[in-house]
Formats: C-alpha cells, sequence, structure tokens
C-alpha cells in the first residue's frame, strides 16, 4: 500500500485527437484551481486535426511549482492506440485507469502499479442513445470517476457544469448524468479516495487560470493595438483568435457595428509584417503574433524596420526547429535569430515573459518601448507559455496609464521648426522625432532601406552612411536603460554559484533551487527578461565564480549572446540544456548543476 | 550625390488650382532615371493629374516597391510622405497604411518586375481586398537596374538589347487584375499624356484598388527593333478601346453628353466618368465581354488602353471589414481600451 500524498500528483490523461477530451480535463483543472491547488495543465498534441493521440497533463502541487513533472502518478487511458506506451508511463507505485468494456488482461501486466478498469464506453452506450453524445460523455464519466478517486469536491464539479452550460441546460443534466456515472461505479468497485489524492486548501482567490496568447492578446487589446496582421502558424494562432475575441466585446461600436479595430489575415507572413509597417508608420498600433519559421520570412522587413525606424512588435511563440521542425513542441530557440534578424548590422530588444502574467505586461511594454525606440520589438514567448494552461495572479490594469508614442511632431510641432529632418538627433539619445502622414507638408519624408543620412535623404556618403547607424548604436544605448530588468532570487547564504534563466524555464528552476538547497547546493538565481542586457546582468555574472545559464535550446544562444554583449569571461557560463520539445523539468536543472559541480569537485 | 534640388522659380501667370497651389507645389527634386525615360512622364502625369484634382500634397501617401519604377515617388509631391519599401512588397505596406488611416490617399508605384514576378501575390491580394489606392504599374518590359534582363511582362518572341529571344509567354497584368475581381483596371502609354493623367484622376476617385498598366518604355534597354515595349512598337500598335472623361462634381455643367453616346459612372464623391463609345462597342462593365475583347487584341498584338474594366459598386476593404469612419489612429486611448473594471470582469471568469 502506498503512502498518502495529499495535494502533489501528476494526473494524465491519454485520449484521441478531436473526441472532445479538452472540456473534461478542463473541468478537472478548474475543480482543483476552485479547490485551492496550485496547478497547471499541459497540453501535449500531434500536428493533426483527427484521429491521432493526444494527452493532457495536470500537475497539481500545493507548494505552488508549475514547471513539468516526468511523473505520472494517475494515468487515464482512453486511447487504445496508446494503451502500452501509457502503462509503461506510469510512475511505481501509481494507477492506470482504462476502459474495461473491452478487458485487456494480458496487455496490462505491471505489477508495480495498480490498474483499475472502468467500463466507460458500456455505462455511456446503456445510459444515452446518440453516437456523438456517448463518445463526449465517455471523456465527462471519467471526470466523475476521478471526482470519486481523487475526492474532487462535487460541489464544485457542480456548479463548474452550471456555468459551463447556463445557455444549455439540458446540457447540464446529461453532463451531471455521465458524471454520476464514473462516480457510481468507482465508489462501488474501488477504495476511494485514493491514498495520492486531492483536499481542499483554499480557493486561490486572487488567481486566474489562462494561457500566455489570451494573455498577449489581451495585452495588445489593453495596449491600444488597432492593427493585426498575421498569417496563421501553430502555436501563434490561439493568440490572433484571443485578439479578435476580445476587439468582438469590446471594440465594436454599439450604435453604428462599425469596428475600432482591423485584423488582416495576409496572404503570407511576408505581406502581415508589411501591413505591420505601413499601420504603425501611419500611426496606428499595429503587431503581429507569429514563430520562428515566420520570423525567417519576415527578416527583410525586420531589416528595413530596424534602418528605417518603424516601430512594429512582433510575437514570436516559439517552437522547436530548424525548419518546419515539430510544431506542436516548445523550445526557446529564436533567440540569436530574433536578436539579430535580417541582413547587415542589425539588432533587435527582446522581451522574455515567464509565464502569461508578463505576456499581458509585455504586450503593453512592447508597443511602448517600440514607438519610444522607432524600432522592431520582439515578445518571445513559446508553446508552452503560449498554449498551456497557467494559474497566475490576476492581471491587473492601471487606468491612468496612457500609451507612450514616442517623439512624434504634430502639424504644430512642426510649424514651429525651420525644416523638418527625420532623422536628426536633437536629444542625443539616439532617437530623431518623427511625423505622421496626413498632417503637415513640412513634416513629410521618404522612407527608404537604401542608404540615407540625418535629414532623411537618399545617401551613398561613407560618412553620413556611418553616422546614421553610429547613431543606431547611441538608440542600443538608450534600449538598455528602458527594457525590463531582471529579476534577482538571492539564495538562503552567500554562494559563488549563480543560475541564469529566462522564459519558461523560470518554473524549473524555481523548483530545482529548492531541491539544490536541500543537498546544500545553495544557489543565486536571476531571471532575464530582456535584451538588450542592462547593468544587473553584467554584475550578476562578475560577482558569481561559476554562472549556470539554463534554457531550451541545443546551442545555448542565450550564453552566446551573453559573451556577445559583455566582456565577459565565457568560460564562467556553464550551459544546462533541454532540448527535447517538452517543457523543461526541474531534474534537468538539479542534473546539470550536480553533475558539474560533483566534477569540479573530482578535479 | 544622386539626389538633385530643383531650383523653384515662380514665373508669371502660373495658374493655381483651387487650393491655391501651383503646379510646382506637387512636382519633387530632380529624377536620376535616364534621359527619356517613359517612367519620367509618367512622373510628369502624376503630377499633372493631383493638381489638377486640388488634392493637398499632405493628404497623400506614395509607396513603391524596388526598381527604377519604385525610385519615382522621390521625383514627385515633395509635401507627401513617402515609403520605399522592399522587393515586390508594397501593396502590403499599402494596405497596412491604409488600414491605418482610411483617410489617406494613397498612390502605388511599382514596375513589371516589382508586382509581376515576386510580388505578383502581393499584387493580386491589393486587388483582391480592393485596398483603395491608385496601383501604377510602369511597364517596360525588362529589368533595368540589372542591366537588361527580360521580365515577365515580356512578351514572347521580342528581343533583348543584347539579342536573346523571350521564350516564355508574358504575364499580362490588365487580364490577371480583371481574372482576379479587380474593381478598376486600366492600361495606358507614357506616350499619351492625355489618356493618362484621366486615368490617374480617375483611379484616384475610384472607391477601390485601381489598377493602371502604363507601357513605358526603358530607353536604354527595351527600345530597340524587336522590342515590343519600344516607343515605335507601342505608337505602330496603339489601340484606345475606349475613351473616358473624368468630371468633377464642380465642372459637370461645363460638359455635354448626348444621351446613348457615352456611358456614365457615378463615385462616391460625386465625381463621374464618362466612358465615351469609340464605335467598337466596347463596354468596360461587362466583365466577360471584356475578357474575350482583351484576348482578340493580344492575339493580333495590338496594345489594348484605356479604361478597360470597371465595376465601382465592389466594397473596398473597410467596407467589407465595417470599420471605423475614423481613422485607426486617431481613435482615442479611452474608447480602445476597455478599463479596469471591465478587465475585472473578464477574469471572474477565468476561474
Amino acid at each position: 500500500m502506498s503512502e498518502t500524498r495529499v495535494n502533489d500528483f501528476v494526473l494524465k490523461i491519454g485520449t484521441v485527437n478531436g473526441t472532445g477530451s479538452a472540456s473534461a480535463n478542463g473541468l478537472l483543472l478548474k475543480a482543483m484551481f476552485r479547490m485551492g491547488i496550485p496547478v497547471t495543465g499541459k497540453n501535449l498534441f500531434p500536428s493533426n486535426i483527427q484521429g491521432l493521440p493526444t494527452w493532457y497533463g495536470i500537475r497539481a502541487n500545493h507548494k505552488g511549482y508549475m514547471s513539468r513533472s516526468k511523473q505520472v502518478d494517475i494515468m487515464v487511458a482512453m486511447n487504445a492506440q496508446t494503451y502500452q506506451k501509457d502503462l509503461e508511463n506510469v510512475t511505481p507505485g501509481g494507477y492506470l485507469i482504462y476502459d474495461s468494456t473491452w478487458p485487456r488482461e494480458r496487455q496490462l501486466n505491471r505489477h508495480d502499479i495498480t490498474v483499475l478498469g472502468v467500463p466507460l464506453a458500456k455505462l455511456c452506450n446503456e445510459n444515452f442513445s446518440d453516437a456523438r453524445v456517448r463518445i463526449l460523455m465517455k471523456n465527462i464519466a471519467y471526470v466523475g470517476v476521478l471526482t470519486a478517486l481523487l475526492n474532487l469536491d462535487t460541489k464544485v464539479l457542480r456548479s463548474l457544469i452550471e456555468e459551463t452550460f447556463a445557455k444549455k441546460p439540458k446540457l447540464i443534466e446529461s453532463n451531471l448524468k455521465a458524471i454520476n456515472l464514473g462516480f457510481d461505479y468507482a465508489k462501488a468497485n474501488f477504495t476511494c479516495p485514493l491514498p495520492i489524492h486531492a483536499e481542499t486548501m483554499g480557493d486561490n482567490s486572487g488567481h486566474i487560470m489562462i494561457d500566455g496568447n489570451s494573455a498577449a492578446g489581451l495585452g495588445c487589446l489593453y495596449a491600444g493595438a488597432t492593427v493585426g496582421a498575421w498569417y496563421p502558424i501553430t502555436p501563434s494562432t490561439s493568440m490572433m483568435d484571443a485578439f479578435k475575441a476580445y476587439c468582438k466585446k469590446y471594440r465594436i461600436d454599439r450604435e453604428t457595428g462599425q469596428k475600432n479595430y482591423v485584423i488582416v489575415q495576409a496572404e503570407d507572413e511576408l505581406a502581415a509584417a508589411g501591413m505591420v509597417l505601413g499601420a504603425n508608420w501611419v500611426g496606428a498600433r499595429a503587431f503581429t503574433p507569429t514563430s520562428g519559421p515566420d520570423i525567417s520570412l519576415m527578416s527583410e522587413f525586420i531589416g528595413f524596420a530596424y534602418y528605417a525606424e518603424i516601430p512594429s512588435v512582433f510575437f514570436d511563440v516559439q517552437r522547436v526547429g530548424p525548419s518546419t521542425g515539430m510544431p506542436t513542441r516548445t523550445q526557446q530557440c529564436d533567440i540569436m535569430m530574433c536578436a539579430f534578424a535580417s541582413h547587415g548590422d542589425t539588432q533587435h530588444p527582446l522581451l522574455l515573459p515567464a509565464n502569461p502574467y508578463e505576456c499581458f505586461e509585455m504586450a503593453v511594454g512592447a508597443f511602448d518601448l517600440s514607438e519610444r525606440l522607432q524600432t522592431p520589438i520582439f515578445v518571445l514567448s513559446d508553446l508552452d507559455i503560449g498554449m498551456n494552461d497557467w494559474m497566475i495572479p490576476e492581471l491587473k490594469w492601471d487606468d491612468s496609464y496612457r500609451p507612450d508614442r514616442g517623439k512624434v511632431l504634430n502639424s504644430d510641432d512642426v510649424e514651429q521648426l525651420e525644416k523638418f529632418f527625420r532623422y536628426l538627433d536633437v536629444d542625443g539619445d539616439g532617437i530623431a522625432a518623427r511625423t505622421l502622414p496626413g498632417e503637415n507638408q513640412k513634416g513629410a519624408y521618404f522612407v527608404r532601406g537604401s542608404g540615407h543620412n540625418k535629414h532623411g535623404m537618399y545617401t551613398e556618403s561613407s560618412t553620413e552612411y556611418k553616422d546614421l547607424v553610429d547613431r543606431l548604436l547611441v538608440k542600443w544605448k538608450t534600449a538598455r536603460s528602458l527594457v525590463p530588468k531582471p529579476v534577482l532570487k538571492s539564495a538562503e547564504q552567500e554562494t559563488p554559484i549563480g543560475i541564469i534563466a529566462y522564459g519558461s524555464s523560470d518554473g524549473a528552476v524555481m523548483e530545482a533551487l529548492d531541491v539544490l538547497r536541500d543537498k546544500g547546493i545553495h544557489a543565486d538565481y536571476l531571471r532575464i527578461r530582456a535584451y538588450p542586457f542592462n547593468g544587473e546582468v553584467t554584475a550578476f555574472i562578475e560577482n558569481h565564480e561559476t554562472v549556470f545559464v539554463v534554457e531550451q535550446n541545443r546551442d545555448a544562444q542565450m550564453r552566446s549572446l551573453l559573451t556577445l554583449e559583455n566582456t565577459i569571461d565565457g568560460r564562467k557560463l556553464v550551459p544546462v540544456l533541454h532540448y527535447s520539445g517538452m517543457p523543461i523539468p526541474s531534474q534537468c536543472v538539479v542534473e546539470g548543476l550536480c553533475e558539474h559541480l560533483c566534477v569540479e569537485d573530482v578535479a | 550625390m544622386s539626389f538633385i534640388r530643383k531650383p523653384k522659380i515662380d514665373l508669371p501667370g502660373q495658374l493655381k488650382n483651387s487650393i491655391g497651389l501651383l503646379k510646382r507645389d506637387y512636382e519633387g527634386p530632380l529624377s536620376t532615371l535616364c534621359a527619356g525615360c517613359g517612367h519620367d512622364s509618367i512622373t510628369a502625369a502624376i503630377v499633372q493629374a493631383f493638381w489638377e484634382l486640388s488634392i493637398p500634397p499632405e493628404k497623400v501617401i506614395k509607396l513603391s516597391g524596388i526598381g527604377c519604377s519604385s525610385k519615382t515617388p522621390a521625383y514627385f509631391m515633395s509635401g507627401s510622405h513617402g515609403f520605399n519599401s522592399v522587393h515586390g512588397r508594397m501593396p502590403s505596406v499599402a494596405t497596412g497604411a491604409q488600414a491605418g488611416n482610411r483617410d489617406l490617399i494613397c498612390i502605388g508605384v511599382s514596375g513589371d518586375g516589382d508586382s509581376l514576378s515576386i510580388g505578383f501575390g502581393q499584387f493580386g491580394h491589393a486587388v483582391r481586398r480592393n485596398v483603395n489606392m491608385l496601383y501604377i504599374i510602369e511597364n517596360n518590359g525588362v529589368y533595368g537596374l540589372t542591366k537588361g534582363q527580360f521580365s515577365a511582362a515580356a512578351d514572347k518572341g521580342s528581343k533583348s538589347k543584347k539579342g536573346d529571344i523571350n521564350q516564355w509567354k508574358n504575364i499580362d497584368a490588365v487580364s490577371t487584375a480583371i481574372s482576379m475581381g479587380g474593381s478598376f483596371v486600366a492600361r495606358s502609354f507614357s506616350g499619351d499624356r492625355d489618356q493618362l493623367v484621366t486615368l490617374i484622376k480617375a483611379g484616384v476617385k475610384h472607391p477601390g484598388c485601381a489598377i493602371v498598366d502604363v507601357v513605358s518604355p526603358c530607353v536604354t534597354f527595351n527600345n530597340h527593333d524587336g522590342s515590343t515595349k519600344s516607343y515605335t512598337y507601342t505608337r505602330d500598335h496603339y489601340h484606345p478601346a475606349s475613351q473616358t472623361d473624368f468630371i468633377e462634381p464642380a465642372n459637370e455643367i461645363l460638359v455635354s453628353y448626348e444621351e446613348g453616346e457615352s456611358k456614365v459612372i457615378e463615385l462616391h464623391d460625386g465625381s463621374k466618368l464618362l466612358l465615351r463609345k469609340t464605335g467598337n462597342g466596347y463596354d468596360a462593365t461587362d466583365r466577360s465581354r471584356v475578357m474575350r475583347y482583351l484576348e482578340q487584341k493580344r492575339a493580333q498584338g495590338e496594345v489594348v488602353t484605356g479604361l478597360l474594366y470597371i465595376n465601382a459598386e465592389l466594397p473596398e476593404m473597410h467596407q467589407i471589414y465595417r470599420t471605423s469612419q475614423k481613422p485607426m489612429k486617431d481613435l482615442a486611448f479611452e474608447e480602445l481600451n476597455p478599463g479596469s473594471e471591465a478587465l475585472a470582469q473578464l477574469q471572474a471568469r477565468m476561474r
């Protein structure tokens, strides 16, 4: 008999893509969330519309650890195709629940786990007549089974179902019926609850469940973005879906039905980038959500925007590369590409959100930075943040916020000038004032990707060319002081060991810090939130003997970027890499540090 | 130094348009294209047309891609914002600009290389979305800046300056645009100033994407015997299919036309296009007959010009999207941001 474990387990559900299991899984996630248990839900899905295996993993952890755990305590194997694999993946001492309508004793031959058969299909076939309903209700029935086995709050579950189907009362009835089928069967046939189970520990008030793409889309809405140009690509598509849904809710004039937004589904990725530039050039806040392969395609326009100094915001929800790679798997592999996208001497600020909360915040910040610096800004999220369900503190909005439109001269400002020159750095911060089309002839200028001088005129003069590109370096220096600062988490005691990470690797590092501390290894942790790096990053590296750089790519891209940016001894920076396409687990960080530190001990 | 300031000289007796501007107020710095380039004639026609229409230059945006044609927006209307974009991508920048500020009058200048090869997709989609812009293709059938390679618009069998014979069937911007559902498609010749000015004016006023394909001979690389885009060839095979007059609301009274002699197309601002019948029964509003006619004339080697197809009723991009009449860039932040209370309400459903 295994020991009792409360609010600390991983539940994994294996189903077939397109069978409607998402709502069942959502019910389970939200039920635990409302019981006050910190939870995260991660999709593992194929690049397919219907028919291939898909999994959903829920991690409940009372300490609030959010990263993926390799553990599988309870596996619900609903897909005959993957029974065998699902069985193998259960951690010793764990449980496998399967549909015993078709018994498969011979296949289920593991003695270190408990196998629980529930005749889900049989139960549903006996109780529901419609074929499609039977398939859907089979999923809801396993929610009922788990409710009994995991000790989920039935009242919470009931209200969730009532809220979900508030507009379709008939569905409330059938869903509750399916829940009860599973619940009653489990109660009658198994000892409930299992030793591994849930208990109410609060209500998680002040928190919400959201995915990063929805949060980023919401950020664009709140930032006052009016033009979204895009080309669909996994895993960024749901960001534009979210923006569109929010616009429909908040941006349509009730009287006239007119829209205060324009969303253009472009003919291709290049056109999406061109539209973003065009709209920003005339003074509308415009963005595109995309992923790595399309940044490659957009790179020509990105270089243009850098050189001609046009604000533009690019969201790169990273997926596994190179090339088409694995579209439904996660990585942090576009750091280098985005930092230097396009030919010639180019460099671009990057914002690195670690969770949906920061996706929202940084979406707003990206527009401000982009207009302030008059340059493309990248928000580098990834599939793990963008498409998975995260528990985050409630988003806050300050109603006194007003967008920073940067240096824009209006018609009256231009009239005060003897003459307007587009690329003249008057303030010494490397940023020249721009004007918007449609206002004043005196402010007219010509945007070009060819050589131009500080007056905005075409040039082939070496001096004038250098004068301009050198000013862009001054602007880069200004950018350093404007981008978000890193977040420092100091160890309980002074230590020569540092860890640097960013984005979705944060959860794994936070958990690893506790594990390492328990092993007697103390480390300070600096989470980088932007590029170019500011002084804190340099100082952190200088102040530690060994700095582990944790990231989710093969080539240690952030480590490379650090060695390029600073006068840093690269040997100090030890890469800890995870690039399987699955979100990084804390074990990877723990092992990475231990391995290196032990080797050093021996030496 | 490729930028030459053009001295502005006040001449006595110069005409002013209805907003008090001289024609020189619509000019730009001196062109750096070859002397005799057809593109410079088009630039002059643009200046003439915008001056005649009394459009304030600051209300105009002029965009282009890459190539000789795409240099020209620098040579007209210094008082307008310009955007010399990347190869073949002018239409997307124009689409974005129109999305951000629908009040701007947009003129895109492209070439046969820029629009019919790399930019073929974007050209097609600007037409398909019916983006409100004047889209001029300065068509010389040749790559000038890279010294004389055939473009996709070069006719099969035509000869390059170096003596090569083109093996490939040409892409015709006009029939392509009509078949893609274009709302205004015209062809002209840089050497026919009067027709060109009229078509530009009509195109500016047309509420949608107005394609004007202008045969514009390249004096340096495509003006020899054997070329089908030379001045001589075009003049010899020039065939106006229709004659168009552009009438502004204020001038209507001055124009007399008899019923049955012309077809009148009224544009949204009250101006009218008068399609004069030229005796050949040509009807620019009948799409299938237009396509048949163009195909016949193509087989005969004729360069058919004029306003070849028009449908002023097709909705432009913003009509389809039902966008606010107020340009996006002028919407106040308060109109765009739902505020903290709405955010709290929204999040109540995320629990």
